[in-house]
C-alpha cells in the first residue's frame, strides 16, 4: 500500500493537468468558434489527410488480391445483375417471336412460353431489388480504414494492420472522449440555455435569444460528431410560415439543419433525455410535439401544423416526410399529409459522403445509443446540405402529385436515385394494387382490351 | 456449381445475408415475400415456392445458390461434349425447361394438367379475365401441345412445343463481374 502512494498521487496530479490541458483547447478551438459560427479550417484539413490515406490503404489491399490471383470483392451501387429495361410487352412479344415461326399478327393469345417473362423478372428481382439495398448501409469502394466496411479481410497487410490499429486508438481514445465531452457540452447548454430563455417575458429580445441558444448548441453538436458540411444555395433558405422538407438518414439530419436555420422542430414526445431536451426546447420557442396517441389522428396532426405555418411570427417547420431512415441512396415515397396543409414548401437535400462514416440509421439493427456511439468513433462526417428554391402546391394539382413534384426535384439535387416505393416496406408489404397493375397490362396482351372484344 | 467465380459467389452470399433479416442463417418464405418486387410479380408466390425442396419451410445459402444456378448464361465451354458420368449442369436448357415446368406443374406429377393450367393462367391476369375465357384459352393451350391425346402436357411435350425458343437467352441472368 505504501508504495502505492506516491504513485497514486502522481496519476491524479497527471489526470488533472491533462484534463485541465483537454479543457482548455476543447474551448479555445471548438467551442468559443461555435458560439461565433467561425471555423478554423482544421476539419477540412483533417479530412483531406483521411482522403489520402485510404486510397493508399485500397491500394495495398488490391496488391495483396494480387498477389494471390484473387479478384477484390468490389461492391456496385448500380446493381449486381445485368437488366435490359424493357416493358412486359415487349419482353413477351420477343419471347414469342423467338419461338414460334409463325408470323406474329397483333391477335391477343396465349403462349405456354409466356411463363418465362415472370419467371426470370421474379429470379432478377431476388437477386437484385430496388427497395432491399436501401435499407442496409451502403457499400463502400475503397476502405476507409473501419473494420465495420471490410469485406476483404484477407488481403490485409502488416502495414496495413498496423494501420488500421493506430486508427482505432486514435478514433476511441483520442476522439471519442473528445466527443462525448462536446455532445454533453452541448446538451446541457442547450437545456440549460433554452430554461432560462423561457423564463423572460415574450417579445423580441426574447426571439431573438432563443433562436441564438438554439444554433450555439446545435453548433457544439455539430462539433460533437465532427461533421464537416457545405451549405449551397443558402439564399434559398425557408422562412417563417414555411414547410422545411428534406431527405431523412439519420436522427443527425435534424441537428444539421438546425445549425444553419432556425426551425421549429416537429415530433412525437419522449420520455427520458429526449423528453426533458423537448419539454426545454419547448420553453424558449414554439416546437410541435405530439403525444403518441395524436401522431394516429391525422386530422389533429394536420390542424397543429397549419396554425403553425398560417402565424407568421413562427419558424418554419422541419418535417421528413419519408417516415422512416434511408440510407441515402435513394428518395423514397413521401406521405401527404403534410403536403395538403397549403403551406410554401421549401425542399433541402442532404447526401452523405459514406467514405468518412456511415450516417445511416438502421433502426432494425442498432439502437438509439449504439448508433450514437458508431456515430462518434467513425472519422467525421461529412454531407452537402442543399436549399432548393420554395415550391407552391398549384390549382390543379393534388398532395400526391405535389409531393412526389417536390421529391424528384430533391432527389435531383442529391444525386438520388427517385423510387415509388413507400419507405414502409421497410417493415410492411406491399399492397396489391401493384401487382394489379402487372395482371393488367398482362390481360390485354391475351385477351385484349374491353373495345376489342366488343367488336368481335 | 463448379464453374461459377468465386466473386459471384460472394455476391450472391452477400444478397443472402441482406435478405436474412434476423440472421437466422436461412430463409423462410416470409423474408422472400417482403421483396416489393416480388410481390407485385403475379407468380411471385409460385417462385418462392420453388426454392423450397417438398414439405420444407426454410432454405439455406448452398439451396439458395443452386435455385439461383438454374440461371446462370451458358456458356461456351459448357455446349462441349461431357462424358455420361459428370451430372448435367444446373443451366443446361432441359434443366431451365425443367424449372419453369415446375412452375406450372403443382402437384410434381410430371403433367400440366387442364386444371393447373387454368391456375397459371388464373395466377397471371388476376381479375381481369372472365372465367370462360380463361376456360377457352386454356383448352386451347393444352390441345396445341398435347400430342397423345391425354388431355395433359408432359414434360416432352412442353419441351417439344418450346424446341425453338432460345431458352439459354430468356431464362438467364448475368451476374456483373
Amino acid at each position: 500500500m505504501f508504495l502505492l502512494l506516491p504513485f497514486d498521487s502522481l496519476i491524479v496530479n497527471l489526470l488533472g493537468i491533462s484534463l485541465t490541458v483537454l479543457f482548455t483547447l476543447l474551448l479555445v478551438f471548438i467551442i468559443v468558434p461555435a458560439i461565433f459560427g467561425v471555423s478554423f479550417g482544421i476539419r477540412k484539413l483533417y479530412m483531406k489527410t483521411l482522403l489520402k490515406i485510404f486510397a493508399w490503404a485500397t491500394l495495398r489491399m488490391e496488391r495483396g488480391a494480387k498477389e494471390k490471383n484473387h479478384q477484390l470483392y468490389k461492391p456496385y451501387t448500380n446493381g449486381i445483375i445485368a437488366k435490359d429495361p424493357t416493358s412486359l410487352e415487349e419482353e413477351i412479344k420477343e419471347i414469342r417471336r423467338s419461338g414460334s415461326s409463325k408470323a406474329l399478327d397483333n391477335t391477343p393469345e396465349f403462349e405456354l412460353s409466356d411463363i418465362f417473362y415472370f419467371c426470370r423478372k421474379g429470379m432478377e428481382t431476388i437477386m437484385d431489388d430496388e427497395v432491399t439495398k436501401r435499407f442496409s448501409a451502403e457499400e463502400l469502394e475503397s476502405w476507409n480504414l473501419l473494420s465495420r466496411t471490410n469485406y476483404n479481410f484477407q488481403y490485409i497487410s502488416l502495414r496495413l494492420t498496423v494501420l488500421w490499429g493506430l486508427g482505432v486508438l486514435i478514433r476511441y481514445c483520442f476522439l471519442l472522449p473528445l466527443r462525448i465531452a462536446l455532445a454533453f457540452t452541448g446538451i446541457s447548454l442547450l437545456v440549460v440555455g433554452t430554461t432560462m430563455v423561457g423564463y423572460l417575458p415574450s417579445g423580441r429580445f426574447k426571439e431573438f435569444l432563443s433562436k441564438h441558444v438554439h444554433l450555439m448548441c446545435y453548433r457544439i453538436c455539430v462539433r460533437a460528431l465532427t461533421a464537416i458540411i457545405t451549405y449551397h444555395d443558402r439564399k434559398n433558405r425557408p422562412r417563417n410560415g414555411g414547410l422545411c422538407v428534406a431527405n431523412h438518414t439519420s436522427p443527425i439530419d435534424v441537428i444539421i439543419l438546425a445549425s444553419d436555420g432556425y426551425y421549429a422542430m416537429v415530433g412525437q414526445v419522449h420520455g427520458g433525455l429526449l423528453g426533458v431536451i423537448q419539454r426545454a426546447m419547448v420553453k424558449a420557442c414554439p416546437h410541435v410535439w405530439f403525444e403518441r396517441s395524436e401522431v394516429k389522428d391525422r386530422h389533429l396532426v394536420a390542424k397543429r401544423l397549419t396554425e403553425h405555418v398560417q402565424d407568421k411570427s413562427k419558424l418554419p417547420i422541419l418535417i421528413f416526410p419519408e417516415g422512416t431512415c434511408i440510407n441515402n441512396t435513394s428518395v423514397m415515397m413521401f406521405k401527404k399529409g403534410s403536403f395538403e396543409i397549403g403551406a410554401t414548401v421549401y425542399p433541402v437535400a442532404i447526401k452523405y459522403d459514406p467514405q468518412f462514416g456511415d450516417a445511416f440509421w438502421n433502426s432494425s439493427k442498432y439502437g438509439m445509443v449504439t448508433y450514437l456511439l458508431r456515430m462518434m468513433t467513425s472519422w467525421a462526417i461529412v454531407c452537402s446540405v442543399w436549399y432548393l428554391p420554395p415550391m407552391t402546391r398549384e390549382a390543379d394539382e393534388d398532395a400526391v402529385h405535389f409531393a412526389n413534384r417536390v421529391k424528384s426535384a430533391i432527389a435531383r439535387q442529391g444525386g438520388l436515385v427517385d423510387l415509388l416505393w413507400d419507405g414502409g416496406l421497410k417493415r410492411e408489404k406491399v399492397k396489391d394494387t401493384f401487382k394489379e397493375e402487372q395482371q393488367k397490362l398482362y390481360s390485354k396482351m391475351i385477351v385484349g382490351n374491353h373495345e376489342d372484344r366488343s367488336r368481335s | 456449381m463448379q464453374e461459377v467465380s468465386q466473386a459471384s459467389l460472394a455476391r450472391l452470399y452477400q444478397r443472402f445475408r441482406a435478405l436474412d433479416k434476423n440472421k437466422k442463417g436461412y430463409l423462410c418464405r416470409v423474408d422472400l415475400q417482403q421483396i416489393g418486387a416480388l410481390a407485385v410479380n403475379p407468380l411471385g408466390d409460385r417462385i418462392i415456392d420453388s426454392f423450397f425442396p417438398e414439405g420444407s419451410h426454410i432454405v439455406d445459402f448452398p439451396g439458395f445458390a443452386r435455385v439461383l444456378a438454374h440461371f446462370r448464361p451458358v456458356e461456351e465451354e459448357d455446349t462441349r461434349v461431357r462424358d455420361a458420368k459428370e451430372p448435367e449442369p444446373l443451366n443446361s436448357r432441359m434443366n431451365k425447361l425443367r424449372f419453369a415446368f415446375q412452375l406450372y406443374d403443382l402437384d410434381r406429377d410430371g403433367k400440366i394438367s387442364w386444371d393447373e393450367m387454368l391456375q397459371v393462367l388464373r395466377l397471371m391476369v388476376g381479375v381481369q379475365v372472365t372465367e370462360e375465357q380463361l376456360e377457352s384459352i386454356t383448352d386451347r393451350t393444352v390441345q396445341e401441345a398435347d400430342e397423345d391425346g391425354d388431355g395433359a402436357v408432359s414434360f416432352l411435350e412442353f419441351v417439344k412445343s418450346l424446341e425453338k425458343m432460345n431458352i439459354e437467352q430468356k431464362m438467364s441472368i448475368r451476374i456483373l463481374k
